[in-house]
């Protein structure tokens, strides 16, 4: 028997073959026994097969070097490891390994729901906060007063638009 | 708000569904948050775990509906009373297990929880008796957004709110009903039923979510996705698959009945004996003949009225529930001992079976 197909998760020789389409895209996964077994997918009441593409995709070697969060330490071989991500800034790090991923995982590939508008407001005006300061010390290093006297106005501004609450 | 007080009042699933809903037991709406520049609960040092954990409680604890809440560390819980709050849904079997730095906070009525460092750093619940999709979809909501008021969360304007798994990206939203199909069960019709359902992108699970079995033929169905649609749009989907599977369980029970009715209600006829009579019940089996009752009262063989007391023990029947009301921990035999006993008692004064249905069939 040439070249038999293996298992997505476990690399023995897979038994079981498993084609389910959802939302008109084609999903196949190839188990053994076993993992089909422990997965569940014999079991009449049902299995995810969202987490089992997950693993899935997961198994193919990474490309040579993997990959590193500059922000928290994760590896690609950590996400290998746990199917889980380390912190928010991973997804900019290993966006080339999710992008692929998505398209088979959900139903499309870009947010269009809920907008954290108040704390994205609040974001964009604690950035501008701090390139403001940057550019008041700059201003006043170089004595630059009156751009120093401008600067700090808008600061002000800022800061008022902040409320009573102070700018984290 | 303590952790005895909450366990003494019972849960918002007791509450009587009304019969039109019946199907239906409970609808909850979760929702995956996480705060910017933090690390995710599982890749974050303990340290990092304990700030998130104090600012998430602070934060949440000062919302409108978590006035006079429980707000409590996993580690400050017992095994038992950890066990009841999973029975309750109002905790995941992972947070039951987490390390140090995990929390949970509890609304007064037992309608809101928010995990604290369970996979995510946030996981704010939302549940409701009956079929309530929409009421609970605009409570989590509004929830969620006087949080964001104290909180940075964690987005991106492409992939949405960011997730530890990238299964939950974009809404960060998993809309969920427990329904109760008992005839879709008898009728052997439920793997054609989950096959159906996975193909509209949906899931179908048991009671107590991934992995748990389907005791008391009660299912819980949600939607697989979370990228790619809005909220609005996911629930609507799942409204339209949850009416579809209704309308298929009311025909499934039609059938039964038109068939054989007396196959029907000699199941229904032999769970009321046991349940009155027997001495040892295991929580599996309690759980189905319970179902095969409310089936009973559905078609009208019991009184509307006693829907909810089947809905109660339903939560009384599980293991945590038992061991808490006879105030100690118990092995396996020895609950179904007490299990049936406390069963027995509930079904000395429950109504007599009435197996003569009106001409026009069951409702």
């Amino acid at each position: 028997m040439a070249n038999p197909l293996k298992c997505d998760l476990c690399s023995k020789p897979a038994t079981v073959h498993l084609t389910q389409i959802v939302n008109n895209k084609v999903h196949k996964v190839d188990l053994c026994e076993e993992c089909a077994q422990a997965k569940g997918v014999t079991d009449p009441s049902g299995f995810s097969l969202a987490d089992l593409l997950l693993k899935a995709s997961l198994n193919p070697e990474p490309a040579a070097g993997g990959m590193k969060c500059e922000q928290c330490g994760f590896t690609q071989a950590d996400f290998k490891k746990h199917g889980r991500f380390g912190c928010p800034a991973c997804f900019d790090t290993f966006n080339s390994i999710i992008e692929p991923m998505l398209d088979t995982m959900h139903k499309g590939t870009t947010h269009t729901g809920k907008v954290p508008q108040k704390a994205l407001a609040r974001k964009t005006l604690s950035d501008r906060l701090t390139k403001l300061e940057l550019d008041l010390t700059e201003a006043i290093k170089s004595e630059r007063y009156e751009d120093a006297a401008r600067t700090r106005d808008e600061i002000n501004q800022v800061k008022h638009s902040f409320g009573q609450k102070p700018p984290r | 708000m303590t952790i005895a007080s909450l366990i003494d009042t019972p849960s918002e699933l007791t509450d009587a569904a009304s019969s039109k809903t019946a199907i239906v037991l409970m609808t909850r709406v979760r929702l995956a948050r996480n705060l910017a520049g933090n690390s995710f609960p599982g890749w974050a040092k303990p340290a990092q775990r304990e700030e998130v954990l104090a600012a998430c409680r602070e934060a949440v604890a000062a919302t409108a509906p978590m006035k006079r809440s429980l707000s409590i560390n996993v580690d400050e819980l017992s095994e038992l009373e950890k066990q009841i709050l999973v029975e309750r849904h109002l905790i995941s079997r992972e947070l039951s297990g987490a390390k140090a730095g995990a929390g949970v906070v509890i609304s007064k009525d037992q309608t809101v929880s928010v995990m604290i460092n369970e996979e995510d750093h946030l996981r704010i619940q939302v549940l409701r008796s009956g079929f309530q999709l929409k009421k609970t979809w605009a409570a989590i909501n509004e929830l969620d957004s006087a949080l964001e008021d104290r909180l940075d969360y964690a987005f991106s304007p492409t992939l949405g709110y960011l997730t530890a798994c990238p299964t939950n990206l974009g809404t960060g939203m998993r809309a969920s009903a427990m329904m109760h199909l008992p005839a879709l069960v008898i009728g052997n019709q439920m793997e054609k039923v989950v096959r159906a359902v996975n193909q509209l992108g949906m899931v179908v699970r048991g009671l107590f979510g991934e992995g748990s079995d389907a005791s008391g033929s009660i299912f819980q169905i949600s939607n697989q996705t979370t990228l790619g649609e809005a909220e609005e749009e996911i629930i609507k989907r799942l409204g339209t698959v949850l009416n579809s599977i209704i309308e298929h369980e009311l025909n499934a029970r039609q059938k039964l009945l038109e068939a054989d009715a007396s196959k029907l209600f000699d199941k229904i006829g032999r769970a009321y004996g046991i349940l009155q009579n027997g001495h040892l019940l295991s929580s599996g089996e309690a759980m189905n003949l319970l179902s095969l009752i409310r089936l009973g009262v559905d078609l009208g063989v019991f009184p509307d009225a006693h829907r909810c007391v089947i809905d109660r023990l339903f939560i009384e029947a599980q293991p945590g529930h038992l061991q808490h009301a006879q105030h100690g921990e118990f092995e396996p035999g020895q609950r179904d001992l007490l299990r049936a006993g406390r069963l027995r008692a509930e079904f000395a004064n429950f109504a007599k079976p009435n197996f003569t249905l009106s001409s026009d069939g069951p409702n």
